[in-house]
């Protein structure tokens, strides 16, 4: 089988070399009128037919690491490396990014992927996709360089093969590292579709902004991957990595948070192009500084360049990736200099209070969000060079210089929907703004009332203050965002003479994006509330003896026993904890700690009792070697399941987002007979 | 005005100064504070107050030297450095504020601050070029080219009352 992949992947760099040549010479004739012995729209067909290939033979490279996986054929290195014969099927596929060439593997399959799919819709328009695929393998060419030559997946082992493998991270064996790698790497890799098509439209000169329209739906789901990407590594981090925390600023993290703002940026940014011509330039450079983004993260991470809890797999890659950045931005950099006059847009506003100015100004937020996380990333590399001593850029920084930000970001969240496009009046904000404003006040109000006080004890608290505005401002923006819902629903109701909520639903399908965009926003806002609650949790670590209590918050909990289990994979340690309320036994949870076989390494896992209102969290430390007693810590984590309800709402909203509206006709169909189908204003505009 | 605009201005100095004087007195709160400023040294990337691995053999330590310290009376700027001292700067959890540091923190800010007023600059410019416009088109009606009405005309359509996002 190793012989089998290896062979698969020198095929697919073959196929895609030939995609990127040919198509790219094709694409040159057709450009300059040239004529050549073959028609140049047949050889970019050849090109087009290549890429296709070029999946199947990734697919078969994929294929055969798997099977080498699940065979345990431990002469491939890799598979000695990343797995053993007692690990459970799941984590089996795991392995296949639990290291640095089984990851370059999974985001060559899944670029080729997308790229099959973008070559089988090529008539949609060929000559665009015809760039699109050219300039995507570009980028497989470069993946396959490095599975061939620097990262090969199928090396063999030197030496004699051993009985069995090192087994996977015990970090990795946990059911969301099946899942949490791929959906993040499909956001990373799909970033690449909407790049090669904005970097083609420009090399093309692509007339208007059908390109934008073509890639929406690319974008959006790349987005959604990413995001949803994200916050299952958030989860991943709290429920495995036992600290009590989801977000820790680590640059892995960061890496994928960068590429997620300037791409959320994009998102927004983009529909001013869309409806008024403008920000030509800048959108394009988004989408340019999304996918180098992408690129830049896994530098970071996989090159060694810092050091991080998630970076499982780290070589000397990062020379390859540095250049082919280089090579990118200065592809970018001339196309657009050779371009640049292709994209000269109607610049025009008509007042600084507007819809469109929001826009701009959510752009400011994201990127300088972008920034700071990119400088306090670098930071440590850039003060090496300097003055000659590393320092860290932690938690503490993020938090004084990112949360500001993010409130300013949350602010614009619920203004920007409330501005109309153009300009506005003084009498249209005070209407729209005097809602969320009393919200705002009275949440201040309930707040300071139930204890949420940034001077309590005389003292100043940071996190209190920024869990008040939190707060505050949430409220203004779920008053705002719900109130524009009503005002619409209500006018459908009224029209159509059904309820509330039928007007509700009716109004979202009339207008899947914008509705689908509030309700992104509504997700949003739950999320940051839930994130909010971080500034009030507690903690308390304890040595626990038999039917030994400790209490947090209004829990007591008692040890009533500690077990042992053993299977092939690993050996664990239970403590068994009785949790009372009010005098009364509600639950047990048992906290873990194993010692997985193969590798000889420990891992916790953490017990969590997850409520609305906070999550009960609980680890088993170890044992005192003293006295033998099991340590456990216990936190009292406040509102975290709105994280995780807020990511529920956002994938729901990005789906709505992602359904075509009802035009007028098929509206018609949901509304009864004899009644008029509204047209004004709730039908007007907008896709 | 100016006086008003004085105290806001005031105020807003106030706030911002009042968030970033984190001083916590009593020691248990300092205790939680100092040890959510400095990092766990044994290579797991975590504040020393929340490094919880399993074996861990650096926060232990770290976190009874922290209590020794406060408890002999150091100061915060003390127990920092004595840390910095033993450990190497890394063991700190942010950068200073002396020096090259303190670019970390200026940097950020002076971005920020920069783009505000460069977006602010943009618009203002935009809209300038809008009213120019508009007043050309109002006193020579025939520059308005069909392109241009119908393109108005859509711009209007998409960005009405409810249109668009």
């Amino acid at each position: 089988m190793a012989a089998f992949g290896s062979f698969a992947l020198l095929i697919a760099l073959a196929l895609a070399a030939y995609n990127l040549l040919a198509g790219g010479f094709a694409l040159r004739l057709i450009a300059t009128g040239q004529q050549a012995r073959i028609s140049p729209e047949r050889l970019a067909d050849t090109a087009r037919r290549a890429g296709i290939a070029g999946f199947l033979a990734v697919t078969g490279a994929a294929f055969a690491l798997i099977w080498s996986v699940f065979t345990n054929d431990f002469s491939i290195a890799y598979i000695m490396e990343h797995s053993n014969r007692a690990l459970p099927g799941p984590y089996k596929f795991s392995a296949m990014w639990s290291g640095q060439e089984g990851s370059l593997l999974l985001w060559a399959w899944l670029l080729a992927a997308f790229g099959f799919v973008l070559r089988l819709r090529h008539k949609t328009d060929v000559k665009l996709y015809a760039y699109a695929g050219s300039i995507l393998a570009g980028v497989q060419v470069f993946f396959l360089l490095l599975l061939n030559f620097a990262a090969p997946p199928f090396a063999l082992l030197r030496g004699a093969i051993p009985d069995d493998g090192n087994g996977l991270n015990p970090l990795l064996q946990y059911p969301e590292m099946v899942i949490h790698p791929p959906m993040l790497y499909l956001g990373y890799v799909g970033f690449s579709v909407p790049f090669a098509f904005a970097l083609g439209a420009l090399m093309m000169r692509y007339p208007g902004e059908k390109w934008i329209k073509i890639t929406r739906v690319w974008t959006l789901v790349t987005w959604l991957f990413l995001t949803a990407g994200i916050f299952l590594g958030m989860h991943w981090a709290y429920a495995v990595l036992g600290w009590g925390g989801y977000w820790g600023w680590d640059p892995v993290e960061n890496a994928s948070f960068m590429p997620w703002l300037t791409g959320t940026a994009f998102l927004h940014s983009v529909m001013m192009q869309e409806k008024k011509g403008m920000m030509k330039s800048w959108n394009v450079w988004l989408i340019f500084s999304t996918f180098l983004l992408t690129m830049l993260g896994t530098t970071l991470t996989r090159g060694g360049l810092v050091s991080s809890v998630h970076a499982f797999a780290q070589s000397s890659i990062s020379t390859w990736f540095i250049v082919f950045m280089g090579i990118v931005l200065a592809v970018c950099i001339f196309t657009y200099i050779l371009h640049r006059d292709h994209l000269k847009g109607d610049q025009h506003m008509e007042s600084l209070v507007s819809r469109e100015s929001s826009f701009l100004f959510n752009n400011l937020v994201l990127l300088t969000a972008c920034f700071v996380i990119l400088w306090g990333t670098l930071f440590p590399i850039l003060s090496e060079y300097v003055q000659g001593t590393k320092v860290t850029v932690g938690a503490p920084f993020y938090n004084r210089v990112a949360i500001p930000i993010g409130l300013f970001l949350l602010f614009l969240t619920g203004v920007g929907p409330l501005l109309p496009w153009r300009s506005t009046s003084l009498k249209s904000i005070k209407r729209n703004f005097v809602l969320p404003v009393i919200a705002l006040w009275a949440t201040v109000i309930v707040c300071f009332a139930v204890g949420v006080n940034p001077w309590k004890g005389g003292q100043f608290s940071s996190g209190n203050f920024y869990a008040l505005v939190a707060f505050a401002v949430s409220a203004a923006v779920m008053t705002a965002i719900t109130s524009e819902f009503l005002r619409g629903a209500g006018v459908i109701s009224r029209q159509t003479g059904r309820n509330l909520a039928v007007g509700m639903w009716l109004l979202t399908r009339r207008n899947t994006r914008r509705y689908g965009g509030y309700i992104i926003h509504i997700g949003v806002v739950i999320v940051v509330v839930g994130l909010a609650g971080a500034a009030f949790n507690t903690t308390q670590e304890q040595e626990l003896g038999l039917h030994d209590h400790m209490t947090i918050g209004p829990y007591t909990l008692e040890q009533v026993g500690a077990t042992q289990d053993s299977n092939l994979n690993y050996n664990s340690e239970y403590a068994m904890l009785d949790v009372y309320r009010d005098g009364k036994k509600q639950f047990q949870m048992t906290p873990e700690k194993r010692v997985y076989l193969a590798s000889q390494q420990p891992q916790t896992m953490v017990a969590i009792h997850s409520l609305p209102s906070w999550d009960l969290y609980v680890v088993y430390e170890g044992t005192n070697p003293d006295t033998g007693q099991p340590i456990i810590k216990a936190f009292l984590n406040p509102l975290v399941g709105w994280i995780w309800a807020g990511l529920v709402i956002i994938i729901w909203g990005t789906f709505i987002a992602l359904v075509p509206s009802l035009t007028p006709q098929t509206a018609s169909l949901r509304v009864p007979a004899g009644r008029t189908i509204p047209t004004e204003p709730v039908l007007k505009g907008g896709d | 005005m100016r006086s008003r605009w004085m105290k806001v201005a005031q105020a807003t100095a106030l706030a911002v100064a009042v968030c970033f004087s984190m001083g916590a007195t009593d020691s248990n709160a300092r205790y939680y504070d100092l040890n959510h400023r400095m990092m766990c040294t044994c290579g797991c990337a975590q504040l020393v107050g929340e490094c919880n691995h399993v074996g861990c053999t650096q926060s232990g330590e770290e976190l009874t030297l922290l209590r020794t310290d406060i408890a002999s009376g150091m100061g915060d700027k003390e127990t920092l450095a004595a840390f910095s001292t033993k450990y190497g700067a890394t063991v700190l959890a942010a950068p200073g504020t002396h020096g090259f540091d303190l670019v970390a923190w200026i940097a950020p800010f002076a971005v920020f601050a920069a783009a505000l007023l460069g977006t602010i600059l943009l618009i203002r410019r935009w809209s300038g070029l809008s009213a120019l416009k508009a007043e050309a088109a109002a006193a020579n009606p025939q520059l308005e080219t069909p392109a241009d009405v119908e393109r108005r005309d859509r711009v209007r359509r998409e960005t009405g009352v409810d249109g668009g996002f």
